[in-house]
């Protein structure tokens, strides 16, 4: 682990990798270079216009690279190097759980069973994959407390999508037309996206002094034109809402159901249960909770698991064990609110997170996450110097994760939480989640997560307080930061007034 | 962008937004967002205002201002309806941040009442409230 910028002045010169344009691979080589050339042809040659109709032909040959194998290898090793990733330094950005994935699973998932499968393999021989899946299934459902799991959702958000989709098929089927859904105001922003992308009403839930729902303002709001509460417990400020029982009674006594946003499920994997606790829906983000490699944008997986009441609509097709103990997919239930998405779903991201909970058993899982949550209290702890400048938002302990407001520090050292963001990166570290939750000033939301090591920690929380004791003397080295990466401070204004969205070729 | 400011001839709303009463005219008003509020926000990169013609409500959202950090409703600190919407600001969001008070302002209205005033906060009680 770096801990770096060892030098107290901060680096003002150009590197080489700043001087060096980024460029796309199409801007390299040359007419004619080849990293691979096929052997000669050993069967007869045939006359591609009588193979393939006109209309199917290329009137002109694609235009692909022309390049060397060592400029391939350089090109994307270069790129790769523009990047901050997990492989490299601490990456503890809230809500997003970047704990270490494990090499074992790509072992796995590279097998050529899992890898090669493919998308149209009949049923009867992919029964290993179908079997795979449906233990997957199985185990989600005991983590969660839920028995029936679908895999299909590709994102959390998808999985939250399909779980308003779910309650609006279990009023519509009861009858009843519920237009509104309940999400607190520290809820992640797909919470009020989904409901929206499901065509019903958002309406916020205010938060009490402890960080949690304000159970007044759910009751008054609370009605049956409700048809579902979101919450994330743990939630996004790092709280464990202690009145899970009492919102349960409030919702399920409006005849509303309770939607368990399971991003934040690495603080109590074999802790408590979403079932447990009265939720109805749930969805897992097994790129979070269940490692997979993430952040890029996928592919990810968003399954989701339900009660006994919500199951006649789950999702088509579904996965069965047949009396014989073969496996297929199923569909044609009655209520079934239909397929989400074609094919099963991204098959990779089933078998890492497979291979992970095998790995670890039932008590791994527990220890996960009772270790996640011991380092978050343990960097909330060694942060606690710098509590003058930022302290914690809400509470005085915190479950996996916690957000400090950057306020203090605003006001009296001139710097916004932006600004040791962007500083934190020439110590080597990613930036922490900021201005999220909404509700807290100059939020600053840290998860560290159980992987890494006490050093570590400590390294982060080092450099966190090293760069409030140079912003004491001169505000201006962070407001300038980041100096040691690939690109300087970014001009995130202009990239979203002015985006540039296509790449000539 | 400028220091904070809070000029003392508007009236405020808790939400952080401002009113100038037309000098001319009492029962026309410009409304716009304070020096704390697109402070709060960060750099403006969109402002998304209501359609001229259509009523905005005391309290109510009216319009939605993006900023590099979240979008943001504004929230109309009187009731009326929309006479006119800063076109500049569709090519210059930034205005917002640069010039709240003057270029940046975001609606002309037509009171519907007059009265409504009475609930607003002067210079010295906003500023208060950000302490």
């Amino acid at each position: 682990m770096s801990t770096t910028a060892t030098t107290s002045e901060p680096l003002r010169q150009e590197t080489a990798q700043q001087r060096d344009r980024a460029t796309t691979i199409f801007e390299k080589g040359a007419p004619g270079r080849r990293a691979f050339v096929a052997p000669a042809v050993d069967v007869p040659a045939a006359d591609p216009t009588t193979l393939l109709p006109q209309s199917l032909r290329r009137s002109e040959p694609a235009r692909l690279p022309e390049i060397s194998e060592p400029e391939i290898v350089r090109h994307y090793v270069n790129l790769s190097k523009r990047n901050f990733d997990l492989d490299s330094g601490f990456y503890p950005l809230g809500s997003c759980t970047m704990k270490h994935n494990p090499r074992l699973h790509e072992r796995v998932a590279g097998l050529a069973g899992h890898a090669r499968l493919h998308p149209f393999q009949h049923p009867s021989r992919a029964q290993g994959a179908l079997e795979l899946m449906w233990r997957l299934e199985r185990a989600l459902g005991e983590v969660s407390g839920m028995p029936h799991v679908s895999l299909q959702p590709s994102a959390g958000s998808h999985g939250e999508l399909a779980g308003v989709l779910l309650s609006k098929a279990y009023h519509a089927d009861r009858g009843e037309q519920r237009t509104k859904v309940l999400t607190p105001d520290t809820a992640h922003g797909t919470n009020p996206a989904t409901v929206t992308m499901a065509g019903m009403e958002v309406v916020k839930v205010g938060t009490n002094a402890d960080g949690g729902v304000d159970v007044e303002d759910l009751r008054a709001k609370a009605d049956e034109s409700v048809a579902c509460l979101m919450l994330t417990n743990p939630n996004t400020l790092g709280v464990f809402d202690a009145n899970i029982a009492e919102i349960a009674e409030i919702v399920h006594g409006v005849g509303a159901t309770l939607y368990y946003d399971g991003a934040n499920l690495n603080a109590i994997m074999g802790v408590t249960r979403p079932g447990d606790m009265g939720f109805d829906i749930v969805h897992f983000n097994l790129h979070k909770s269940f490692t997979q490699p993430h952040g890029g944008g996928g592919p990810g997986a968003g399954p989701i698991a339900v009660s006994d009441r919500i199951e006649p609509y789950l999702m088509d097709p579904r996965i069965v064990r047949n009396d014989d103990g073969s496996f297929d997919l199923r569909s044609g239930h009655e209520k079934s609110i239909g397929r989400l998405r074609g094919f099963q779903g991204n098959y990779g991201t089933f078998v890492r997170s497979y291979a992970y909970i095998c790995s670890l058993g039932a008590e791994g899982l527990k220890d996960a996450s009772e270790t996640a949550v011991l380092n978050a209290n343990y960097l909330l702890a060694k942060l606690g110097d710098a509590a003058r400048h930022l302290p914690l938002a809400y509470g005085r302990l915190c479950m996996h994760e916690f957000v400090l407001s950057g306020a203090p520090m605003k006001r009296e050292l001139g710097i916004k939480t932006l600004d040791l963001a962007k500083r934190l990166l020439d110590y080597g570290f990613h930036p922490p989640t900021v201005y999220f939750p909404l509700l807290v000033d100059e939020a600053l939301l840290i998860e560290p997560t159980e992987t890494e090591t006490r050093e570590t920690l400590d390294a982060f929380a080092d450099a966190v307080k090293a760069i409030l004791a140079e912003a004491a003397d001169d505000p201006e080295i962070a407001r300038n930061a980041p100096y040691t990466t690939p690109v300087r401070r970014l001009d995130e204004a202009g990239a979203a007034k002015r985006p540039i969205i296509r790449q000539p070729l | 962008m400028a220091d904070a400011s809070y000029p003392p001839e508007l009236l405020y709303h808790p939400e952080h937004d401002w009113v100038r009463i037309d000098s001319a005219d009492p029962g026309v008003a410009v409304f716009g967002i304070t020096w704390f509020a697109q402070d709060a926000l960060g750099e403006v990169v969109f402002f998304d205002p209501p359609e001229v013609g259509t009523t905005v409500t005391k309290d109510e959202p009216y319009a939605e201002v993006e900023s590099v950090k979240a979008v943001s409703d504004v929230i109309a600190p009187l009731s009326g309806e929309i006479l006119e919407v800063n076109a500049a600001l569709a090519d210059a969001p930034e205005a917002i941040n640069d010039d709240p008070y003057g270029e940046g302002w975001l609606v002309k209205v037509k009171l519907s009442d007059e009265g409504e005033t009475a609930a607003l906060l002067d210079q010295p009680s906003y500023t208060a409230s950000l302490a």
